[in-house]
């Protein structure tokens, strides 16, 4: 038996939403630790949204942003992506390198390394949170990122979901250094056959 | 030149002249764009996997690679088009991320498009033109008028083929 994304109920809407919250919470004070700042985070939004209207996500299908994936081992098979727009890319770069907020231009080689440990810092909370809750072993690669079209990259994700069904369920965390909003998309995406283990391990499916 | 219409993912349409189908952001999805030159009928599916016949739930025929053609070429003849005078193009199926493994995931692109033509040759659909793999997005228009495709990307230069 498999579990569609359709079928959950809304208490296995809100214990996933509650992952979120606790995962997004310890990924605020990691950043914070980097930034050396205080990061506040906004209660994530669980969305379950059809195909076509998955790369509406950003603001459009064709405008650049910025994605980072990891594939989670261990005993769940899942993939995590993370997904920020160039432009909050970019502040968050600046905060890290200490340079100003409003400083524009490509990223270097150190940038986009930032970069992918901001990924890694996020997913690793993330992770911890969902470890801590359900006793399971989870082992997280090391990031990989791809700057391009909000569409060409979201597919990546949209495409595991599309094995299973015709919808796509992700957690959208907004964070906000100061007067500064970054929103970045956080997708936790289990393989068609750990959907079942990651409810049953939470309790929400018998 | 005519309407712009929109195919969104796992998603397809088809029109008659003139317009212009597009479909913003294939990433390891593949565009497929069909052309009649006789009829100036045109189609257009981004499909996301390549078979309906590994899926569980294949209720969504735009989705498949299989399916899809066979949907396109069904829609376009209901609109005027040929069979034999259709001839395709295919964009897409790139992969976008350089994990260095070995996973299904990661060929995605590579199958898709290899599933598209073979159930293109499999109904004596000639491509005519491809320009797919590689490791960035595509964005494509499929004019009426001639059948071009554009397409565009970010860092790799506008196309046509």
């Amino acid at each position: 038996m498999s579990i569609g994304i359709n079928d959950l109920d809304n208490l296995q809407l809100d214990v996933l939403r509650e992952i979120g919250n606790i995962g997004a919470g310890n990924a605020a004070t990691a950043l914070a630790k980097m930034l050396n700042k205080k990061v506040d985070m906004d209660v994530p939004k669980v969305k379950i949204l059809e195909f076509k209207d998955v790369s509406e996500i950003l603001g459009g299908a064709d405008i650049l942003v910025i994605g980072i994936l990891l594939r989670v081992s261990g005993d769940l098979a899942a993939n995590i992506m993370f997904i920020l727009e160039c432009k909050a890319a970019r502040v968050l770069v600046n905060l890290l390198m200490g340079k100003p907020v409003e400083h524009e231009g490509e990223f270097n080689e150190i940038e986009l390394s930032a970069l992918k440990e901001i990924g890694n810092i996020l997913s690793g909370s993330y992770l911890s949170a969902l470890s801590a809750l359900t006793n399971m072993r989870l082992i997280p690669s090391i990031p990989d990122i791809a700057i391009d079209m909000a569409g060409a990259i979201l597919s990546v994700p949209a495409i595991e979901f599309g094995k299973v069904g015709d919808s796509v369920l992700y957690i959208e965390t907004e964070f906000s250094e100061g007067s500064t909003k970054v929103v970045g998309d956080f997708f936790l995406i289990p393989d068609v056959e750990s959907y079942e283990i990651l409810l049953k391990a939470l309790g929400v499916v018998m | 030149m005519g309407n712009i219409i929109k195919v969104g993912m796992a998603d397809l349409m088809v029109s008659n002249h003139p317009s212009i189908l597009t479909t913003l952001g294939l990433g390891s999805c593949v565009g497929i764009a069909l052309y009649d030159p006789a009829t100036n009928v045109i189609g257009l599916a981004h499909i996301m996997l390549p078979s309906s016949l590994q899926a569980k739930n294949n209720s969504n025929v735009a989705k498949f690679a299989d399916t899809a053609v066979e949907k396109l070429i069904e829609d376009m003849i209901k609109i005027g088009a040929r069979r034999g005078n259709i001839v395709a193009k295919l964009a897409g199926g790139a992969q976008m991320f350089a994990f260095n493994q070995t996973s299904d995931m990661m060929k995605i692109g590579l199958r898709n498009a290899i599933s598209a033509k073979e159930k293109l040759a499999e109904l004596k659909i000639p491509v005519i033109a491809e320009d797919t793999g590689g490791n960035y997005g595509r964005t494509v228009e499929l004019y009426s008028n001639d059948g071009k495709l554009i397409i565009k990307t970010i860092g790799h230069g506008v196309k046509q083929i």
